[in-house]
């Protein structure tokens, strides 16, 4: 239950990530992101029919394409950017984002099939559901690809130099503003496709956006901003810590709990667990 | 020799690994003028920063007139006295020039939030007094023409002038001037060089960093050359100007 | 100059307190009591996020915290409802500075981030905690308040008493950025490291202003309880906190008359676009309210992009540039010397 959960939220973290990296920007819209991926999904699937794989690529398609439109028509425009503009510019695209997703899609919450219609799996004693699985085995899919295309693509790599430094990248003849809408597109992708795979458990609705956002936003933190691999590990403590304090606690303050320990680790260790304390002092929070 | 104002004992700065200053021993007399020189990255910034209370000290002491002033904040070693002005000017732009000096009036005022918020100011005599001591600061520097713009608007020399007033504004006794002729012409550095000796006149102890030799040899009781954090040299600028580390250390060999 | 902010405020409760002669439908009363909830809070945020340049998505919460003090001890515990107002001020106060002494030592992103986890566990705490709030149900029969043994049991009786509630509020603010207080304020705003380092300690003004706007919105908060008699965790969620924000930026950011005029404004524009509705209507569009988010979300965005200094500020840009022009044509016709 915590797992799938989890990662949700190192999903959301990694898309976090991305647009910190190559920007320093926090996308407030990144949990309308995971929204749309799933609302989208449902629409394919459930209203029109389409096989899963089919409209699981449409849907995470359709996302990037927003993640696109939104860094070219509200982040390049911006000459003079300051955090304050650019945070509320980001705020104003979710805004948006949610109004028409509760247009399109109305308000009620969205049912989904699972992926696969094979019941409940036995292993080594534990039931899983095989939706469960699906996750898991997207999540690490996603960190791979990840993984994969920073480390050995070109473009991948020109976008890390972009994240260490921006004015170096461009000397070297790297298109830093392309990396920029880039790291928009992905990440809007990735949020995609967390929203798809986890609408088939907990239903989806156009309000949730922002909750899986800031729940996603704390896994980020948690890990460190900026470190994915951490943020996958944060994002899966969070989910079990959830999970775990659903059944101790109340479920009623299970949401509270991802956000206490955002809270939590903002005030005492904005590095995030596996930040270095040194590297702390010198970013600025 | 005259009385100590700021001393420093064995001061050592590290960031990561690189040492920036190191076994800084240093005395900074009252009432003179003392220049810090050195070539770029020699540590001169970032002993104001540990002297203002913008970075911690790795270890040593900095002791202002016989108090230990280590651990102190930013705010309260500019009430002990201690004012300074920034490499890279720092005005505040959206504010009108005069408004810039009355900030660095705070020190010498103290009416609350609370007051603040119940009294229309027009009707507070401290509002009045805080204006005309920002006058007499601006005519001290020469600004009092501009008294009334945005200081965003001010070409760089008067922003330099201007972060000076507002510095004098809180009644300094100790005043670090960082690079105070750096982006001027000749004509404005003059002019720089003057307002540091009208400042010495007031009794205000300087210290500045600078790299214009000329105004360096021409204001300055005392020299203190630094090298890669170290303190390589210090005199009479005379002195310096025959000391052979000096000269190693700048035209290198 | 000193006295034009003074002229203006002038002008401004003289209106306000005349508008009633024009209107006289309940309704269109109640709308704009609910316009001066908004501008209360708006004008404490702005002095945060305007003069003193911090960032809070969290200010919601505050407003929640004024409304439920008020809905609980009056209910509950049978206060007075002024008592219970102070004791929720009081609560904003003590819980801003839980809040604000560690969130305000973190900068921009990461504070907009921790106001908003803030703003969401309160939300989650005023449906969850059953026992106090009586959960997603609510609080019901808040009793009115009164005002010398006065009731204030009509709109327009509420109105009066509101608005010059806020009036007495933006009287304070507006002394406040002219004072020696509110330039400091300014001076952290422009540079924080040139104002700590002429004095001004820029920990305990963050916090003391964060204080204070926390106090105008718990007031807005338990004004608003006591006007609607009902309250439940719906209109406090964390879109209240980030409407709250839309204001101020819609208005412009770096004066409190912007502040009010988006406060204004958007308090407005639900009324505003179900006349428009009726005028799309005729030519064959059907506007619903639910449309009214896509509208504040392009409204919002539509500023940030191009007059980033919010309405007001490009409206007194505009101004100063006609302004301007004139002179100059006037300098032309009349050439000096």
């Amino acid at each position: 239950m915590g797992i799938q959960r989890g990662s949700i939220y190192a999903l959301v973290a990694i898309g976090f990530n991305m647009i910190y990296n190559s920007t320093g920007i926090i996308n407030f819209a990144q949990g309308e992101f995971v929204v749309l991926g799933g609302l989208m999904m449902v629409t394919l699937t459930m209203n029109l029919s389409l096989s899963m794989p089919f409209a699981f690529l449409l849907s995470v398609l359709f996302v990037t394409i927003v993640g696109f439109l939104m860094e070219r028509l509200t982040i390049n425009p911006v000459r003079e950017p300051t955090v304050l503009r650019l945070i509320i510019i980001t705020i104003a695209v979710s805004i948006l984002l949610k109004g028409l997703a509760m247009c399109i899609w109305g308000k009620g919450s969205l049912y989904m099939r699972q992926f696969t219609q094979t019941g409940p799996i036995e292993f080594f004693g534990a039931t899983i559901m095989p939706q469960t699985l699906w996750i898991i085995g997207i999540l690490a899919a996603v960190v791979s690809a990840y993984i994969l295309f920073f480390n050995f693509t070109l473009t991948g790599k020109c976008m890390r130099a972009c994240s260490i430094n921006r004015d170096s990248a461009r000397l070297c003849g790297i298109n830093d503003r392309l990396m920029v809408m880039l790291s928009f597109a992905l990440s809007a992708g990735i949020g995609a496709v967390a929203g798809i795979i986890i609408t088939p458990i907990i239903q989806m609705d156009y309000g949730r956006g922002a909750l899986l956002g800031l729940k996603g936003f704390g896994a980020a933190v948690l890990g460190g901003l900026g470190n994915s691999g951490g943020a996958v590990v944060a994002g899966l403590l969070i989910g079990i810590l959830e999970a775990m304090s659903g059944g101790y606690i109340s479920s009623h303050y299970m949401d509270a709990i991802a956000l206490i320990v955002m809270l939590f680790v903002l005030f005492v260790r904005p590095g995030g667990i596996f930040g270095k304390s040194e590297e702390i002092r010198l970013k600025e929070f | 020799m005259g009385e100590p104002i700021l001393e420093f004992y064995g001061l050592r700065k590290e960031f990561g690994g690189v040492v920036a200053v190191d076994r800084l021993d240093f005395v900074v007399d009252r009432d003179t003028v003392t220049s810090v020189i050195g070539p770029n990255g020699a540590g001169k910034t970032t002993i104001f920063n540990m002297v203002t209370g913008f970075l911690p000290p790795t270890s040593g002491r900095i002791v202002f007139k016989n108090r230990d002033i280590n651990a102190c904040k930013q705010h309260v070693i500019a009430s002990l006295g201690i004012c300074r002005t920034f490499q890279s000017v720092q005005i505040f732009s959206e504010m009108t020039v005069i408004e810039n000096v009355m900030v660095g009036r705070h020190l010498r005022s103290k009416t609350g939030l609370i007051l603040s918020c119940i009294l229309p100011p027009v009707m507070r005599p401290e509002e009045k007094k805080i204006r005309e001591d920002a006058r007499h600061w601006l005519r001290f520097v020469g600004l009092d023409a501009s008294a009334d713009i945005l200081a965003g608007s001010l070409p760089l020399g008067n922003q330099r002038m201007l972060e000076i007033a507002r510095a004098l504004a809180t009644e300094p006794k100790l005043l670090l001037l960082d690079e105070p002729a750096s982006g001027l012409n000749t004509r404005e550095t003059i002019a720089m060089g003057e307002l540091i000796g009208n400042i010495r006149a007031l009794g205000v102890t300087v210290v500045l960093v600078e790299h214009d030799m000329e105004l360096v040899m021409g204001i300055s009781d005392h020299v203190a050359v630094l090298n890669f954090g170290m303190l390589i040299a210090e005199g009479t600028p005379a002195q310096i100007q025959e000391n052979p580390d000096v000269i190693t250390a700048y035209l290198g060999e | 100059m000193q006295g034009k902010d003074y002229i203006g405020f002038s002008v401004f409760v003289i209106f306000m307190l005349a508008l009633p002669h024009w209107i006289s439908n309940d309704y269109y009363l109640g709308v704009l009591v609910f316009t001066a909830f908004n501008c209360m809070a708006c004008v404490g945020l702005c002095l945060l996020m305007g003069y003193a340049g911090q960032i809070s998505l969290g200010h919601g919460a505050f407003v929640a915290i004024g409304a439920y003090a008020a809905g609980i001890l009056t209910t509950h515990l049978g206060w007075s409802p002024w008592l219970a107002m102070g004791a929720g001020v009081l609560a904003a106060v003590f819980i801003a500075l839980v809040i604000g002494v560690p969130s305000l030592r973190l900068k921009g992103h990461y504070l907009a981030m921790a106001t908003l986890g803030f703003a969401s566990i309160v939300h989650i705490v005023s449906v969850a905690a059953i026992d106090i709030t009586n959960g997603p149900a609510g609080i019901i029969d808040i009793p009115r308040i009164k005002l010398f043994g006065f009731a204030l049991d009509s709109d327009i009786r509420y109105y009066y008493f509101v608005w010059i509630i806020f009036a007495v509020g933006l009287f304070f603010a507006i002394n406040l950025v002219k004072s020696r207080v509110g330039r400091g304020l300014r001076a952290i705003h422009g540079s924080e490291d040139a104002a700590s380092a002429v004095g001004v300690n820029i920990t305990r003004y963050k916090i003391q202003i964060f204080i204070l706007s926390a106090v105008y919105a718990a007031v807005s908060g338990s004004l608003y309880a006591y006007y609607v008699n009902y309250i439940d965790p719906g209109p406090f969620d964390i879109m209240y906190s980030v409407l709250l924000v839309t204001m101020v930026a819609v208005g412009g950011l770096h004066s409190l008359w912007g502040a009010v005029a988006g406060g204004i404004l958007l308090s407005l524009l639900p009324e505003l676009l179900s006349m428009a509705a009726d005028t799309f209507a005729g030519v064959g569009i059907a506007y619903k309210p639910d449309y009214d988010t896509i509208v504040y979300g392009g409204i919002l965005l539509f500023i940030m992009l191009f007059m980033p200094e919010g309405l007001f500020g490009g409206i007194s840009t505009l101004g100063s540039l006609v302004f301007k022009a004139i002179a100059r044509m006037a300098g032309r016709r009349y050439p000096s010397g």
